[in-house]
């Protein structure tokens, strides 16, 4: 009887407890991210099937089937700077997180209080350092005459390094600065993968073997793993969105030397200002972002849904 | 005492990651209080008699301070834009199952990954013909592309810990869902509402590709600004630097109110 009587209760019809409740508290930033996000994403995939050139208004804006397609998929240009693009990635990737999971077994090992709560907070500076501003310090350290990098080079015996106007000097440029800026976002992630390992397993581990290699590769790495797969597909996500720091730095230059695909993107829309061709790249870099965001979310959130 | 070796490495391993972390960091801040003529210097001097000169110019210059407020004005906006429209979503998210829900994460999370400029070109002509280019509130709107998500993931998350029995509670009293979400989730979520605000305010104060494509002079925000010095053959370099410290101070500061979350607001929580 008193079952019955909760359940009818709960059965009430309460304002807010219909079917489209959800909709209610979704359809604000829904209804907004349709607006800013799903809207202007349509209206570059429709000017990426017209000739759409600002500065010659004259020739008007008419549809021209997939030519800005084929254009793009055949120009040497696009194709070198997603592989320079690739090219970066893999420069960086590894050294960030070697350098990463260097940092996070030093934070993970016990003693040190003090300097290690220091340490960890001062990782987080790189992080929240403006990207453009990264790009200014770049430019002021890897100066030929007066920057700090050819003092710490001259130390090693190296000659002064024309850093950014010689195109091996600005492509190591801009990944030091990559490296400097995202390494301790590495760190952090393997830091929380070592802290998973429960307490009692590292220690038992501690006390059969000395060898840090084996605890490393035995007990430690089954949870590093999944901290390293998003390590991976973020890093690629955001090395294909990469530009304040390079454009800062190096518009790109010397030559096409740091020409990253988002820098040489912008060029073409807004130097050249050819939005038809530009706007079939960004499509086909749309694309490839989402087939990356596929796979993190396959991979990593498995447990979500 | 003798001090092991061990702890020796152990110490000088995390004094290098502290130099690591912090030293263009300091170059910027030393160089900001140099002469123009110890910028200069080749090779750079270490020591030097502070001038707080670049400091006083760049207050003077009413580019930098309009920028920084324009930069105000914008990051503030979209945030409690974000935190508005985002809140309410994020209730939905935690609370209800329902079809599509996958999708919106999805949609959610491949925001986080897009790069701006498929979204700048598009937006820079639709500026043009609605003649919103060069105001704030374009970028306002923009911003709110990577805000919404941020936004929605952290507030989700903090809303799912919240007991259901006190929901339970309020429902037996007759309480409908608004007010569920007005008088207990929200004062019970705050942490994460904050935690989720300080993240939109960074990355839409750090955002540079947006503010470059869709400004011009009225509405420059303090990197468009910042970046706008490198060009001419004698570059400012005390003014530049201390502009650059100017802008980076505050995120910074707001960074370490949150370091605990950094992880997890980079991540969009994809790890623990």
């Amino acid at each position: 009887m008193s079952e019955a009587a909760t359940t009818a209760a709960r059965r009430k019809p309460n304002r807010g407890y219909g079917r489209w409740t959800p909709l209610w508290f979704l359809a604000p930033s829904v209804l907004t991210l349709l607006l800013i996000g799903i809207y202007p994403t349509l209206f570059a995939l429709v000017t990426s099937f017209r000739q759409y050139n600002i500065t010659r208004p004259r020739d008007g804006f008419p549809f021209v089937g997939f030519d800005n397609y084929v254009h793009v998929l055949t120009d040497s240009t696009f194709w070198s700077s997603l592989f320079l693009t690739a090219q970066f990635y893999v420069t960086v990737l590894p050294i960030q997180v070697v350098l990463g999971l260097a940092i996070a077994l030093l934070l993970h090992k016990p003693g040190m209080g003090l300097l290690k709560s220091l340490a960890r907070v001062t990782l987080v500076v790189p992080l929240a350092t403006t990207y453009a501003v990264v790009g200014l310090i770049g430019r002021l350290i890897f100066n030929r005459d007066f920057g700090v990098a050819n003092q710490f080079a001259g130390f090693l015996g190296l000659g002064p390094v024309d850093w950014l106007s010689t195109p091996n000097g600005a492509f190591a440029a801009i990944a030091i600065m990559d490296i400097w800026q995202w390494t301790p976002f590495c760190a952090l992630i393997f830091l929380a993968g070592l802290s998973m390992v429960p307490g009692e397993i590292e220690e038992a581990a501690r006390l059969e073997t000395s060898s840090k290699l084996a605890l490393l590769r035995y007990v430690q790495l089954p949870y590093l793993l999944p901290g390293l797969t998003a390590v991976m597909i973020l890093r690629s996500a955001d090395v294909l969105k990469l530009f304040d720091m390079v454009f800062v730095m190096t518009r790109g230059g010397p030559g096409s030397a740091t020409d990253l695909i988002s820098i040489y993107i912008q060029r073409v829309g807004f130097r050249i200002f050819d939005l038809g061709t530009a706007s079939a790249q960004a499509i086909l870099l749309l694309i490839l972002t989402i087939i990356i965001s596929r796979l993190y979310i396959r991979v990593l959130y498995r447990e979500v849904n | 005492m003798r001090i092991s070796s061990g702890k020796l490495l152990h110490a000088l391993g995390l004094t290098a990651v502290v130099i690591f972390s912090l030293f263009p960091f300091f170059w910027m801040v030393s160089a900001s209080f140099k002469t123009q003529a110890d910028i200069l210097s080749s090779p750079p001097v270490w020591f030097f008699t502070p001038t707080l000169q670049n400091y006083a110019e760049i207050f003077a210059d009413t580019k930098v301070s309009g920028a920084i407020l324009n930069s105000l004005i914008v990051a503030t906006c979209s945030t409690l834009l974000a935190v508005t429209l985002g809140a309410p979503a994020a209730f939905a998210l935690a609370r209800y199952e329902f079809r599509g829900k996958s999708d919106l994460w999805f949609w959610f999370i491949s925001n986080r990954m897009i790069s701006p400029i498929v979204l700048a070109l598009p937006v820079y002509l639709l500026a043009i013909q609605t003649g919103l280019l060069d105001t704030h509130l374009v970028l306002i709107l923009i911003y709110l592309t990577f805000q919404l998500p941020i936004v929605v993931w952290i507030v989700t998350d903090q809303f799912k810990s919240i007991p259901p029995d006190l929901e339970q509670a309020a429902r037996l009293d007759g309480a409908d869902q608004f007010t569920i979400f007005r008088k207990i989730y929200l004062p019970l979520g705050a942490p994460g509402i904050a935690v989720s605000a300080i993240f939109s305010f960074i990355f839409s104060w750090n955002e540079l590709l947006y503010a470059l494509v869709l400004t011009r002079r009225a509405v420059q925000t303090a990197p468009v600004v910042a970046t706008s010095f490198m060009s001419g053959y004698e570059l400012p370099w005390g003014k530049i630097m201390a502009t650059g410290t100017v802008i980076v101070l505050p995120v910074t500061i707001f960074a370490l109110i949150v370091s605990r979350h950094m992880v997890r607001g980079l991540t969009m929580g994809a790890t623990k």
